[in-house]
């Protein structure tokens, strides 16, 4: 391979992952203001509506706003970790979307076989999300410890154990899908939910489905688990922060819902492909957007409607309810599969028999 | 080309952070540097096709262990005179552990079978060989016994630890959530008439 041949590899790999992370921004950008607007019209108010044509271009504004602040550096802190923490905390969560597969192409049939539309159709894809996306805890550690100041310290402690906790139930949660599906390939995953609504694994895990994204609520800290970010417990982590380093934080926080709503879709909801066999004609990225969308609204949904939870009541929902319901899911899928009478029933989802 | 630039990448680094742990006055850059010691050796699993070693070594050490490690170091107070009279302590005994190391290292590269050539670019097995399966059939029938072993150890260790550290406080007041979530309107509010 030459030096020509491996800059061309280089731009290319540029031009995936700016393919990736832009609108990934965009989106996050559009997020905020579509939650102000979604809460506004739950709440029965206006939401933002003055900048631009119906506030659209409110999230643009903000931003503005956020670049001009002044960022302010407590004397005491520790320079290097202070700066470095919220870059740590947003690059595990763009990192984990190189492995998400976005649909299959064809490019208008020039290709006679369909690629999967992801970076990397890596065959650990569901592993690696699992471990990239564990990584942003040290962002919220080195945050909390970096500001050497105890109301971030005692935050960072605390958004760090809901994490992890969460954490623990949610990869149980995932150890069903690979029961079924056989594979941890994310592409195979969805292979393996081709055929309409009944073959998609919410159906046979649907406990799971629940766990899964209720998990993923805590992990990115949002109501009912923004115990991260409350006032009666001054804040969180974040206490020190301001400006454009405050605004990374809630862009790792933004863009991890994205990433929760995506594997949602992808592990639970059939992926790219449509509920009626009929309607794929549909091109998938559509279907699989309109999933991820319908997630996102649903997170707003969730903040608009439930109170905080207590942070002992979090505790006692991870570690007490969730995960032996997870463990006794997986114990419950392994049976059904190798039990004689019963393998008849769970067949129909086996990717792999 | 491309894969030896890349190993040679995550070699020098790895080995740099190594470095790093070993001289970083503050204990949090030290952690910092093991984490990206581990990083770079996930990817060096990843240049020789062995990519569920590699994650699995991210996702336990760097998701699992050095979180634990940072928590205990976090509570840890540092102090300056201290460091310099504990380096003068073990300094005799960590001195005769790096010769050991050394001669060990020398031998091993010096025996011949890190040959120029043979790092890295081992012969590729392909996408279609998943070595997922690969090691768990291994796992589950050659190494039965072993793996059940170290499954059995990690458990004991594991209740040892909840059992060891255990302790119900007299004077602490708990809450019975699945009691505070059962009250209904009908226990708490008394309708009077006035």
């Amino acid at each position: 391979m030459s030096v020509m041949d491996m800059v061309i590899q280089a731009v290319i790999w540029a031009l995936e992952v700016l393919a990736i992370t832009v609108p990934i921004a965009l989106s996050v950008a559009y997020i905020t203001y579509a939650e102000r607007r979604v809460i506004g019209w739950m709440q029965v108010r206006k939401g933002c509506n003055r900048v631009g044509p119906a506030g659209l271009l409110q999230p643009l504004a903000d931003g503005l706003k956020l670049f001009l602040k002044e960022t302010i550096i407590p004397a005491k802190a520790n320079k290097l970790l202070f700066v470095g923490a919220p870059v740590l905390a947003l690059v595990p969560t763009l990192a984990a979307f190189a492995v998400v597969p976005f649909g299959e192409t064809s490019l208008f049939g020039l290709w006679k076989v369909p690629h999967v539309m992801a970076i990397s159709n890596l065959n650990v894809g569901l592993l690696y999300l699992m471990a990239i996306s564990s990584l942003s805890v040290y962002g919220f550690l080195m945050a909390g410890w970096a500001s050497n100041s105890k109301y971030p310290i005692m935050g960072s402690i605390r958004s760090t154990c809901q994490m992890i906790s969460y954490e623990v139930s949610m990869g149980f949660g995932l150890v069903t899908v690979m029961m079924l599906s056989g594979s941890l390939n994310l592409s195979d995953i969805v292979h393996a939910q081709a055929g309409g609504l009944l073959h998609w694994y919410m159906i046979p895990l649907f406990p799971m489905l629940l766990v899964f994204f209720i998990s993923g609520c805590a992990e990115t800290g949002r109501t009912p688990f923004d115990l991260t970010e409350t006032e009666e417990l001054v804040s969180g982590y974040n206490v020190e922060y301001s400006g454009m380093w405050f605004a990374t934080f809630s862009l790792a926080e933004y863009g991890a819902m994205i990433l929760i709503s995506l594997m949602t879709s992808i592990l639970f909801l059939g992926g790219w492909y449509a509920p009626i066999p009929a309607l794929d004609i549909i091109p998938g990225i559509v279907w699989l957007l309109a999933k991820t969308s319908f997630l996102i609204f649903t997170f707003i949904w969730f903040r608009a409607t439930f109170p905080r939870y207590r942070y002992d009541q979090m505790m006692r929902l991870g570690w007490k309810i969730f995960l032996p319901w997870t463990l006794g899911w997986i114990f419950v899928v392994g049976l059904f599969i190798y039990t004689p009478g019963l393998d008849h029933i769970i067949n129909f989802w086996l990717a792999w028999r | 080309m491309l894969e030896s630039a890349f190993f040679n990448l995550f070699a020098g680094l790895c080995v740099l952070s190594a470095l790093g742990v070993v001289t970083a006055r503050n204990t949090m850059h030290s952690v910092m540097f093991l984490v990206f010691c581990f990083f770079n050796a996930a990817g060096l699993f990843f240049l020789l096709d062995a990519e569920f070693l590699g994650v699995i070594l991210i996702l336990v050490y760097v998701g699992a262990v050095m979180v634990l490690f940072m928590f205990v170091i976090m509570m840890l107070e540092q102090k300056k005179d201290e460091l310099k009279s504990s380096v003068r302590q073990y300094l005799s005994l960590g001195g005769v552990i790096a010769v050991l190391l050394l001669m060990e290292f020398v031998a091993a590269a010096s025996s011949g079978v890190f040959v120029h050539g043979a790092h890295a670019t081992a012969a590729h097995l392909g996408q279609q060989i998943n070595n997922t399966e690969q090691i768990g059939q291994v796992l589950y029938t050659k190494y039965l016994l072993g793996f059940e072993i170290a499954a059995i150890i990690l458990l004991v260790a594991l209740i040892g630890a909840v059992v060891l550290t255990i302790r119900k406080r007299k004077d602490a007041k708990y809450q019975n959530i699945s009691a505070q979530v059962k009250v209904r309107r009908e226990d708490r509010v008394r309708k009077v008439r006035m």
